[in-house]
């Protein structure tokens, strides 16, 4: 059930962003999903690639600082209400979300949430109790 | 020249007097002092004396005052060694007071005081003053830091007991030094060049006319700066800007200053002995030739310092000053031997910021030291990569990683810094080493 994000540290400059995406677009991975999380300073890229193995060694090889991290992708109907039941079934369970990011998808108007939680095992049994879908890495990938 | 002299020494400070003292009484008081503190240091420092000892050195080997240069140097890693009190010739009852600067590593460079050290520095400072043509009835501000730097507090017991008024404002708020400049009256101002710059500019702004204001003087030192700021601090100001060099090892500020006709800053050569040496040989090269500075005190009580490396690059100015006085001169000192910084006056080396690096992270990241001066105040930037183990893909995380540094490296220096994190590889490297300092501060 846990995904692989690649996160890397990009300085808050015009062109930080774009000379990773141009060496991912080279070598020809696709990034399914992409969050951008900022400070004055720096911003920290989150991604979901369809190789992250590849281009995280891609990346590491051209100098960037990389790191792979475990989320979650949850499922849910694209429509009000569809986060709150997620975070809903997480009330009073002390499982505590790091941070999270979403995005819809045309197709069968669902939206995707991915999680990162500081414990992902506790969040999977609670999620899955709760009939709450979780998708696998392929399903996501797949999309 | 007769008549330079006689109308200067019937017109001056009475505590200028000794500034005037015939060369030939003034080396047979040197070379009597300087007997006397060896014979002191030898007695109650353990290191001089097995430094002594090595050499095959007793104090009775100083008959004369070219003697000194058989005499073993002190560095300020002595000072760093026996830290806090290993240099200490007098029991700690006798001590009044203790000042601290910056050392290479996290600890700093302690130094103590007599009661009788206290009356000669302060004596120094009223000789600094006197020369610059201030006394009894001038209104005196000190910007200069106040508390363990010895800046504040030298200068502030050197105003009043000239018997000045003095305006203890220490440093930063300035706004509120050109109110008091403004509404006290003041006619000189003590602090760092590039802070009284900053007031200039300050002022400006504020729409207080600097020109206008009774401000006459300025005494400006713990830094180096250059006659082009001298002549900018002037035109802007319309006030006399002196000179003034000391650190903290010897005394504080008081060393030596500039008198009037500004050529070169006069050492008070009765409490110092200047030598000027080769700084990679230590052997010591002739007047009017470019050297190291080195300084012994010739009648501190408390830490006596014997041949102390100053890594302050000058010369000993040859002939006699115009004004009259016998007191050797420096020439201005415009770099270092060695590779500390001065920011806002406070004195930092590249080494610090690695201790501070190295406590939080354990290993030592690529970092860089940029400096800048920004409505000229000097500005420090320690950028650090962000390598692989230091990065978290939680903001918070590097937020506090962040707030780590900026804890470590402002406790470390003593003076507020920026933290940059920046990616890796972004320092540049030239042949695989990166270049540790970039200053791009205009003098």
């Amino acid at each position: 059930m846990k995904i692989q994000q690649l996160s890397l540290f990009a300085e808050n400059k015009p062109g930080h962003i774009a000379a990773p995406a141009r060496l991912l677009a080279q070598e020809g991975v696709d990034i399914r999903a992409l969050y951008l999380a900022d400070t004055q300073q720096y911003g920290i890229v989150r991604m979901i690639v369809a190789d992250s193995l590849k281009a995280a060694a891609l990346l590491e090889a051209h100098g960037f600082v990389v790191k792979m991290t475990e989320v979650l992708a949850v499922e849910v109907p694209d429509r009000p209400g569809g986060l709150a039941d997620v975070l809903g079934a997480l009330d009073g369970t002390g499982i505590n979300i790091e941070y999270m990011y979403a995005f819809p998808y045309s197709r069968g108007g669902q939206a995707i949430l991915i999680f990162r939680f500081a414990d992902p095992d506790a969040a999977i049994a609670r999620l899955q109790t709760a009939g709450i879908n979780l998708l696998a890495s392929e399903e996501l990938l797949n999309i | 020249m007769n008549s330079v002299l006689e109308t200067s020494v019937t017109d001056c400070h009475p505590a200028s007097v000794p500034d005037y003292t015939p060369v030939v009484e003034l080396r047979d008081l040197q070379l009597q002092r300087l007997q006397s503190v060896v014979t002191r240091a030898w007695r109650q420092v353990k290191l001089f004396h097995s430094r002594m000892d090595e050499r095959g050195l007793e104090p009775e080997d100083i008959r004369s005052l070219n003697d000194i240069a058989k005499l073993p140097f002190t560095e300020k890693s002595d000072l760093r060694d026996t830290y806090p009190f290993g240099l200490f010739a007098s029991p700690m009852k006798d001590v009044v007071r203790l000042h601290a600067s910056s050392g290479t590593t996290g600890k700093p460079i302690v130094v103590a005081y007599t009661q009788e050290d206290v009356d000669v520095w302060t004596s120094v400072l009223v000789r600094c003053f006197a020369g610059c043509g201030l006394h009894r009835g001038d209104i005196i501000q000190i910007a200069y830091g106040y508390g363990l730097f010895t800046g504040g507090l030298g200068a502030h017991y050197g105003a009043e007991g000239l018997g000045a008024t003095v305006v203890p404002t220490s440093v930063g708020h300035a706004d509120r030094q050109i109110m008091l400049m403004k509404d006290f009256g003041v006619t000189a101002m003590c602090c760092t060049p590039t802070y009284f710059l900053h007031l200039i500019e300050r002022a400006a702004e504020l729409g207080v006319a600097m020109k206008e204001l009774p401000l006459r003087a300025g005494v400006f030192g713990a830094e180096p700066w250059t006659e082009s700021m001298r002549k900018h601090i002037e035109d802007a100001s319309s006030i006399e800007a002196f000179d003034i060099y000391g650190l903290s090892e010897i005394i504080g500020p008081g060393v030596g200053c500039e008198c009037r006709v500004h050529r070169g800053l006069h050492i008070f050569e009765d409490h110092f002995y200047p030598e000027i040496v080769d700084p990679t040989t230590g052997a010591p090269l002739p007047d009017g030739t470019e050297g190291e500075l080195v300084l012994t005190t010739l009648s501190k009580q408390a830490m006596p310092m014997i041949r102390y490396r100053t890594r302050d690059i000058t010369m000993l100015l040859p002939g006699r000053c115009e004004c009259g006085r016998t007191l050797r001169r420096i020439g201005r000192i415009g770099r270092r031997s060695d590779d500390m910084l001065i920011i806002r006056g406070v004195n930092i080396f590249p080494s610090q910021v690695e201790s501070a690096l190295l406590q939080i992270e354990g290993t030592l990241p690529h970092y860089q030291i940029l400096l800048t001066r920004e409505q000229e105040l000097d500005q420090m930037e320690v950028q650090v990569e962000v390598t692989t183990q230091m990065f978290n893909d939680k903001i918070g995380a590097l937020q506090g990683l962040h707030d780590r540094l900026q804890n470590a490296l402002d406790h470390v220096l003593g003076i507020r810094v920026r933290v940059a994190l920046v990616e890796a590889f972004s320092i540049e490297r030239s042949q695989g080493k990166a270049k540790r300092v970039i200053d791009r501060r205009a003098l």
